[in-house]
């Protein structure tokens, strides 16, 4: 039927990137600066124009489902890297490449003074890489492989100023809650395997029918569990993991401390959607299990509201986009437990494409204002970075949700598909994802104003940032270079931020344009269309949703004109005139909100004390219980035996060494004492006998 | 015990002279060299023995075993009370002494 | 009882009291004194038990030669015989109980069990005895049936030889000998180093002008 790819071109998608990895990373010394960015944005261009290819020859039917390489093989278990494109998989190869692309260029401009330049760019590249071989793959070992592999990269990453502690401590906490998360994963492809006995999608799908049948043993007694809704729901506590939904979330807003092109990246529009990808992927298998898909509905539920109100509150510009990423990340969520698959992962696309835009350009704020990062210390910048503000201010109406902006499609979409669904946990997620977009317009306006508008605030910076020089927050590694950057603007005060330099305004300019015109142009194809038909499986009987959005879908066009009729349509510009209101109009009115609500307030900024939580009770608990065992069981058990057995052989040898006296005569007694046991000894009979 | 002289009489008599120098081994704590006479004095004792033997159970393919063995360890005596001295000589240059009772290097 | 036996008697009690005062002699050399008795006497038994050769071997070797040995070494060494006593007694409890023990046990099995009368001596034997003599006798075991330990007997003396004088030998300080081994391993190169230097050129002095020769 369909025709299939060449397996030499699929290589070279993965491959390029790496090839530049290992350039930058390991010759990173003898390429130089120039070298570096040239060999690892020739990769991933490279990667990006076959991935377009490939898209363009999977839309028009292509499929390929093959084997590369058979690595080891145990009893029946096949581990092997193979790779799977099909609809699914060329539309994320073409996100993944095509920001990655935008992320490569910014970076020339961005870290153009970091010593770490050529470390940045083979870190990005890799990421590449695992990132594509997770989407790419066909099996669940190859998909875990690309999992930690990202989790890895995104560690390095976001620790990338390794000497700034506070950045140890971020990339200590994803990495820690994001192995939380792939322990539930790898107990779900445990159990895949157990009961399935394969690692292949294709085969795992084929057999989900009879697995929906099988039972799990309760270990808390009652009932057995289905096996289905287990493994899903193992699966999915990866998926929370990587994606960020609570209560896993909490490392996304401290990884911040990486730099903004990784930001971007990773937080925003690859890394983090593997979890919604993975999902997606294994539709068949969710489809099959009611309670996990309601388990993922609720909880999509929670991050999408929730961690809106956390976004209102924030005052570093970064953290605001990352709340908003969260926020955007439940609302994939829930559309992923209300069985719309296919709306999911558009919205994964779109919001790829706008947030990884928001990020960039606040990067490209934070490089005008000396790395300043506090939106309390902006204003007015539209005057003085203009293109930044016209990029700006597309990717806000994109997030919000603007009918005909790509936002809109993918948002207004979720919420339809919410509506339809049957869950049990219907009424409160759509209560969230409405709500939602209320918080979602009024804190991305919020910090829209704040920036771009309003009087100019950054001559005399009320809140000026802890480090005088303000160049603690991004500036981590060399201190010698922050002291040349603290040299070369003495006069830091009364400096006026400056529009950034075009490798920086470039790819916000390319990323603007998707954020407009993709969810126009491919709302549906990618919704209704034949593209991710095979690759996604819908239960329409049980799950309703996808049938009722496309009864609803009349048109792109048409979609949009109906939509500014919609309820989500006036929340939005409600929010936006609150933020207008708030921020603009009537500055005083957040204080006077602030005192009213002050327990509100110290919840919110405190983050649902899930930090503190998390540090004082598991951590800490973690820690005493290391300590616990370390002098209890290693040290008084372990080392007690093995040091108390010696002490023991030293001991008695000690003992034995005093028969040693090196004297002759004494051992020659020895020798006639023992001569005289072993005569007596021999003899006693005969004397016996004699006696008689 | 009156009466003609058995083989018992040479054999008790060996017998005393072994214990005697045994004795002696271990009561000679401050002289090495009154020690290797003691060896020597073990050394006749069981030659006499031999001796004993030879003459009173003669076996009768071979008369002389007795006495040729007593000819070789007579040999050997003699070689190991010349090293013996030669090495008691060396341990006077180096420790002024032949004191046995000083002699614990190899204490444990 | 008859000469042999009190013959017996009599030598058995001078080894017994030779023994016993070589091991509580208080001089080293009174006890080397005591050891030659002591060989004596056995000698003479082993005479009473017909075995000549060895008797008279024993006395030239070990009177002769051993006990030689022990007086030279014994004078030779300047031994402090003060210290010898302290302490000698206070062991001889019990190890003279030890020693009369095993003695006693010894022999009370050996009497017992070894209650073997002089050996009739067949007429042949005795014959070949009377003929051939102790030491003939003795020479024909050596060296038909018991050649090779003879040889290795002699080896082992060899042997004693060298590894006394080995142990024992100080070389003089002011004698000079050369070491051949030394000598072979000289290499030209420690010896001689060729140097190349340039030639120093003197200027030739001014050439006398030949004088007008008249």
């Amino acid at each position: 039927m369909a025709s299939t790819l060449s397996q030499g071109l699929l290589l070279t998608v993965p491959l390029a990137p790496l090839a530049g990895a290992v350039i930058a990373g390991l010759f990173g010394k003898t390429v130089g600066r120039r070298g570096a960015h040239f060999f690892t944005i020739l990769g991933v261009l490279v990667a990006f124009v076959i991935s377009a290819y490939v898209l363009a020859q999977v839309a028009g039917g292509a499929r390929f489902n093959e084997t590369i390489y058979q690595w080891m093989v145990v009893g029946k278990l096949v581990m092997e890297v193979g790779f799977l494109v099909d609809g699914l998989t060329a539309m994320m190869m073409c996100v993944v490449t095509f920001v990655s692309l935008m992320v490569h260029i910014y970076t020339i401009g961005y870290m153009e003074e970091d010593p770490g330049y050529q470390r940045f760019f083979s870190y990005i590249s890799l990421f590449t890489f695992s990132m594509l071989m997770l989407v790419m793959s066909n099996n669940f070992l190859q998909l875990f492989f690309g999992w930690e592999a990202v989790g890895l990269v995104s560690y390095l990453l976001i620790g990338f100023w390794f000497k700034r502690p506070t950045a140890v401590f971020a990339n200590m906490k994803a990495f820690l809650v994001n192995r939380v998360g792939d322990f539930g994963f790898i107990l779900g492809i445990g159990l895949i395997v157990a009961y399935g006995g394969t690692l292949n999608y294709a085969e795992a799908f084929a057999k989900a029918p009879e697995l929906a049948k099988l039972t799990f043993p309760n270990p808390f007694g009652g009932s057995d569990w289905m096996l289905i809704t287990v493994a899903c729901i193992c699966l999915f506590i990866g998926a929370m993991g990587k994606s960020a939904q609570f209560p896993l979330h909490v490392w996304l807003p401290d990884s911040m401390e990486g730099p903004t092109p990784i930001s971007a990246l990773i937080h925003a529009a690859t890394m983090v959607t593997a979890g919604i990808f993975m999902v997606a992927r294994m539709s068949p298998l969710f489809e099959l299990s009611d309670t996990a898909l309601n388990f993922v509905l609720v909880i999509g539920a929670i991050t999408a509201l929730f961690m809106g109100f956390l976004g209102i509150i924030q005052n570093d510009i970064k953290r605001v986009v990352a709340y908003s990423t969260l926020s955007q990340l439940g609302y994939m969520t829930v559309a992923l437990g209300a069985s719309a698959y296919s709306v999911a992962v558009f919205h994964l696309m779109t919001h790829a494409f706008f947030k990884a835009l928001l990020f960039l350009a606040a990067g490209s704020v934070i490089i005008g204002m000396h790395h300043d990062q506090d939106i309390r210390n902006m204003g007015g910048l539209r005057k003085h970075m203009p293109i930044t503000w016209i990029t700006a201010l597309v990717g806000s109406l994109a997030l919000i949700g603007t009918p005909l902006f790509a936002g809109f499609y993918s948002k207004d979409s979720i919420i339809l598909a919410v509506e339809a669904s049957n869950l049990p946990g219907t009424p409160f997620a759509i209560f969230a994802v409405v709500a939602g977009v209320f918080v979602t317009a009024f804190y991305s306006f919020r910090m829209y104003f704040l920036v771009f508008h309003g009087p100019e605030r950054f001559h005399h910076k009320p809140f000026p940032p802890e480090d005088d020089h303000a160049h603690a927050d991004d500036h981590g590694a060399a201190d010698d270079r922050g002291k040349a950057h603290a040299r070369s603007h003495a006069d830091k005060h009364a400096h006026t931020p400056r529009e950034s330099p075009w490798v920086v305004i470039a790819p916000l300019v390319l990323l603007a344009i998707p954020s407009v015109v993709i969810g126009f142009m491919t709302v549906q194809p990618m919704l209704f269309g034949e593209l991710l038909k095979d690759s996604i499986f819908v239960d329409a009987a049980k799950h309703p949703a996808m049938a009722e959005l496309a009864k609803g879908f009349h048109g792109a066009a048409a979609m949009a004109l109906h939509g500014l009729q919609t309820l989500p349509f006036w929340l939005a510009a409600a929010g936006v005139f609150t933020a207008w209101l708030f921020y603009i109009k009537m500055p005083s009115l957040p204080l006077a909100f602030d005192r009213a609500l002050k327990p509100v307030r110290t919840v919110l900024e405190n983050k649902y004390y899930l930090d503190w939580f998390n540090e004082h009770v598991l951590a800490a608990g973690a820690r005493l219980l290391g300590k616990g065992l370390w002098k209890g069981g290693d040290m008084a058990v372990i080392d007690g035996t093995i040091n108390g057995s010696a002490r023991a052989v030293a001991g008695f040898a000690a003992v034995l060494s005093s028969l040693q006296t090196g004297r002759l005569y004494l051992y020659a007694l020895v020798m006639l004492l023992g001569i005289f046991g072993l005569l007596t000894w021999q003899l006693w009979p005969y004397f016996l006998s004699m006696a008689r | 015990m009156i009466g003609p002289v058995t083989l018992g009489h040479y054999l008790s008599l060996g017998g005393v002279l072994f214990a005697l120098s045994v004795i002696g081994i271990f009561l000679n704590r401050r002289n090495l060299i009154v020690l290797l006479m003691a060896i020597e004095l073990m050394l006749l004792a069981v030659n006499l023995n031999f001796i004993a033997f030879s003459h009173y159970l003669p076996v009768e393919a071979d008369r002389m075993a007795g006495q040729v063995f007593v000819f070789f360890i007579l040999t050997v005596a003699a070689a190991e009370s010349a090293i013996g001295l030669a090495i008691l000589v060396v341990l006077f240059r180096n420790r002024s002494s032949i004191n046995v009772e000083e002699l614990d290097e190899l204490k444990g | 009882m008859d000469s042999t036996t009190a013959l017996f008697y009599v030598f058995s009690a001078v080894l017994l009291v030779a023994a016993f005062r070589v091991i509580t002699a208080r001089s080293t050399v009174h006890a080397a004194l005591y050891l030659v008795l002591s060989f004596f006497s056995a000698a003479c038994l082993w005479m009473l038990l017909r075995a000549e050769f060895l008797a008279i071997a024993l006395v030239l070797i070990y009177v002769g030669a051993v006990m030689v040995l022990f007086l030279f070494v014994v004078m030779m060494l300047d031994i402090n015989t003060d210290s010898f006593r302290d302490g000698f007694w206070k062991h001889l409890p019990v190890a003279g109980l030890v020693g009369a023990v095993i003695a006693v046990e010894m022999a009370l099995v050996l009497m017992r069990g070894f209650n073997v009368q002089p050996p009739v001596i067949t007429a042949a034997g005795a014959a070949k005895v009377a003929e051939v003599g102790n030491t003939k006798m003795l020479g024909i075991e050596i060296y038909t049936d018991y050649l090779y330990p003879l040889q290795i007997a002699a080896v082992l003396l060899l042997v004693a030889i060298v590894a006394a004088i080995a142990l024992t030998l100080r070389t003089r300080k002011d004698s000079r000998h050369m070491d051949p081994s030394q000598q072979v391993r000289v290499k030209a190169a420690d010896r001689v180093r060729i140097v190349k230097m340039d030639a120093v050129i003197e200027k030739p002095s001014a050439p006398v002008a030949p004088e007008a020769k008249p």
